[in-house]
């Protein structure tokens, strides 16, 4: 531990000690009950403090894996899309592209721990119990090749596991390594020989289309001129393909009974969608993301969004001649992996009637 | 003016640079637009009565909450979204080109969210003290209202600004390169006078704060500074926090990564070591060339860059008296001096500071010169009040290595071509 920390920790303890009850208080607040404490401080700390009584295994932990984490970081946390990858990458530290990940470079399982149980799965945080916790994080030191597969994982032994890369860290010392070499008098002449261009941002082409408007009036063609729309700087991935002109996604095969619909409805939906928002995009510009876009997804066939990898059940009742009309889209709502085992949709479904109905009739009105 | 060789200037092979130079339009050293010198015929904008002048304009109440004039448009954040995997877990940038001053009106202040951003009200709004406390105590919205508070001007910038630029010059446009800044006037109480009313027990030597949305952002904070000067801030700029900045209550936490700036402030929880959260271990950590990494930079170092001109400013007026103009700010401590280079940091003259940040907050610089219309590295370089010196990217590269992805604090570098456009470039000898 460098010097500086060293005391700034010192000093922080005396600091500590200097706040006793005594220091004047307002009285103001009340006190939290055991049970408020206990929802809210969950974190988990290096030392194992915190953790809750529990505990899970490797095989458990895939199930629950696949059920709710695969879809985003992969069957084996190998990652998918840019999200995270999980497992593998051991030794790459020194590499020109290191790959992070929780075997090659997390330092403490706790983290792992306290990550997943509170703030994973993206979307659909916290519901996750302390042993479906232990499961996960069992499978993700499976996955790591840390543990073998009858391994269960569980607050009695959870800090005799130690991290690959447990001892990869150490605090902060700019203050010696780099403070004194760049704390000088400044020179204003003659300061190193005369210089030249070694790079160009333009050369990558990775700045968004669209941002440096100025130059719009006579962009590259094929690119849409945006000058001085407040939604320029849209998009233009170096890494993606160049935007194609929205694919029309697979022409509705039965018509969607959009007259008629009820307004009220569509806006209880559109209230609705905030559960689906975080995996889907709908209406204009909707890509796809960690759930297929679903515009127009009333009427069409099932599986037919290009680009997105769907589950192999999805595919196949694609490929069956399954159509997403309202009545399957209510039952698919209504307890996704009930309706289809094997769906990537990790969701626990609507089991209000109503809600479905709501949420069936915003989709219909973003059809178009 | 410079000594860019004549290479530098060549027709460039690959079309996006053609296209780069071809679409700036603008006239070698030639004024473009607005060129009021030397004018052969009256000008019917002054000549003419115009319609603003003769007909009224919108009345009182028009908007009641207003939005800057339409003419504005592009003045607005803009990410960039290969960056991450979804829209909800990512950043976007502030339009430092386009503003002037130092404050950044909250509207186009950049946002970063990790679970994207929440509403969540002031009537269901509640926050915890825990952990090794004599009283953990549960405070609303209203409770936290009696308490005094103060106000301060500070910037808050991501320890990501400028992380796409380690391995060379990438994004053109200072709202890319340096925008994940903003630097807002806050209204707040001292964290020091919740921990004194909780009681921090004597083994308490660390705070951990954390967010109420679902990603529980949470970071580790050291007693000493938690009773320095941070901020459980309620409004930016006179006006309570925009939703995408935390509202109703997020921390403040002067000086330090902007991570650390906890949004929708729920739980402070007073532990005797870090919690060393997925946010301070596998994120916000600084990979070094051995292979190991430094973890705890909190700081944020001295930086500068110059806004104006810049690869989203070019320079329209051809040669001539030219403003160049920047921003500089330390986590150290305030700023004492910028200078300005114009040949990619062999000479340099001292800016003029025409605003003065305090510490922590962002300064506002100014170079008046006049052009000759020839190419131009500028650079920008700070020095904070300690005696810090900004560094050259390659300063720091010397000593990081290529694998970090925060903390840079490099000196920018901007090729200004005789048509007045501008590219992120960076150089060497």
């Amino acid at each position: 531990m460098s010097k500086s920390v060293l005391k700034l920790l010192a000093a922080t303890a005396l600091v500590g000690a200097g706040l006793p009850a005594s220091a004047q208080t307002l009285g103001l607040g009340r006190a939290a009950l055991p049970a408020e404490i206990a929802a809210w401080d969950v974190s988990v700390q290096p030392n194992g403090h915190g953790l809750p009584v529990g505990s899970g295994d490797v095989l458990t932990g895939e199930d629950l894996w696949v059920e709710n984490c695969a879809m985003c970081h992969g069957d084996f946390g190998e990652g998918a899309g840019a999200y995270p990858v999980i497992a593998g990458g051991d030794g790459t530290l020194t590499n020109r592209r290191p790959v992070k990940t929780v075997g090659s470079y997390w330092p403490y399982l706790s983290t792992v721990f306290d990550y997943v149980h509170r703030s994973m799965p993206f979307g659909n945080a916290q519901i996750l119990t302390p042993d479906d916790t232990y499961a996960i994080v069992a499978y993700i030191l499976y996955s790591n090749g840390l543990v073998e597969d009858d391994f269960t994982l569980s607050n009695e032994n959870f800090t005799d596991v130690v991290m690959p890369n447990a001892e990869g860290f150490y605090p902060d010392d700019r203050d010696e390594s780099e403070v004194p070499l760049f704390t000088h008098e400044v020179c204003m002449t003659g300061c190193g020989p005369a210089v030249h261009i070694t790079h160009r941002a333009t050369d990558l082409q990775s700045t968004p289309e669209g941002a440096v408007t100025v130059f719009a009036p006579d962009r590259p063609t094929g690119v849409a001129d945006n000058a001085g729309a407040p939604e320029g700087g849209e998009g233009a991935a170096p890494a993606a393909p160049a935007p194609a002109p929205a694919e029309p996604v697979e022409q509705a095969v039965a018509e969607p009974e959009s007259p008629g619909l009820d307004p009220a409805l569509v806006a209880a939906g559109e209230g609705l969608w905030r559960q689906c928002r975080s995996c889907h995009q709908v209406g204009d510009g909707a890509r796809n993301g960690t759930g297929p876009l679903l515009t127009g997804v009333v009427g069409r066939h099932a599986a037919s969004v290009e680009g997105f990898r769907y589950s192999a059940p999805m595919q196949e009742a694609g490929a069956n001649g399954l159509i997403w009309t309202p009545e399957e889209l209510d039952s698919f709502l209504a307890d996704p992996r009930a309706y289809m085992r094997g769906t990537r949709m990790s969701f626990r479904g609507l089991r209000d009637a109503g809600d479905r109905q709501a949420i069936i009739a915003y989709l219909q009105s973003q059809s178009q | 003016m410079t000594d860019m060789s004549d290479d530098d200037m060549r027709e460039p092979v690959g079309t996006s640079r053609r296209a780069f130079l071809r679409t700036a339009g603008l006239a070698a050293g030639g004024a473009v637009i607005g060129a009021a010198a030397g004018a052969q015929e009256a000008d019917p904008l002054i000549t003419e009565v115009q319609d603003w002048a003769t007909m009224t304009g919108e009345g009182v109440d028009a908007t009641p909450y207003g939005m800057p004039i339409r003419f504005e448009g592009d003045v607005v954040r803009r990410t960039v979204s290969w960056l991450t995997a979804d829209p909800i877990s990512s950043i976007n940038f502030t339009p430092i080109h386009a503003l002037d001053g130092t404050i950044t009106p909250a509207g186009c202040a950049f946002e970063r969210h990790h679970s994207g951003a929440i509403e969540l009200s002031k009537d269901d709004y509640r926050l915890m003290i825990t952990g090794l406390v004599d009283r953990p105590l549960v405070f609303t919205w209203e409770d936290l209202q009696r308490f005094p508070r103060e106000n301060h001007v500070y910037f808050c910038e991501c320890a990501a600004n400028s992380g796409m630029e380690w391995g060379g010059a990438q994004l053109n446009g200072a709202q890319f390169t340096h925008g994940m800044i903003h630097n807002m006037e806050y209204s707040g109480i001292p964290l020091r006078l919740l921990l004194q009313e909780a009681g921090v027990k004597p083994e308490g030597t660390w705070v951990y704060v954390e967010g109420a949305d679902a990603s529980s952002n949470g970071r580790s904070i050291p007693m000493e500074k938690a009773l320095d000067d941070v901020l459980v801030a309620f409004t930016a700029n006179g006006e309570a926090l925009r939703k995408e900045h935390g509202y109703p209550v997020r921390l403040v936490v002067p000086g330090w990564e902007g991570n650390m700036w906890v949004k929708w402030l729920r739980r402070i929880g007073v532990t005797d070591t870090a919690v060393e959260s997925r946010e301070e271990t596998s994120k916000y950590t600084d990979l070094m060339p051995d292979g190991r990494a430094r973890k705890w930079t909190w700081t944020m170092d001295p930086k500068s860059v110059i806004t104006a001109p810049s690869p989203q400013k070019p320079i329209l007026h051809g040669a001539g008296p030219l403003v160049i103009t920047g921003l500089a700010w330390s986590g150290r401590g305030a700023v004492a001096r910028v200078d300005v280079s114009l040949d990619g940091g062999v000479n340099w003259q001292e800016a003029r500071i025409g605003t003065q940040g305090g510490r922590y907050a962002l300064s506002r610089f100014y170079l008046e010169i006049d052009w000759d219309g020839a190419p131009m590295l500028l650079q920008s370089r700070v020095t904070d009040e300690t005696g810090y010196v900004q560094p050259t990217k390659d300063q720091l590269r010397e000593i990081r290595g290529l694998n970090s992805v925060y903390h840079n604090n490099g000196i920018q570098t901007w090729a200004v071509y005789e048509n007045g456009a501008v590219e992120n470039v960076e150089v060497g000898s």
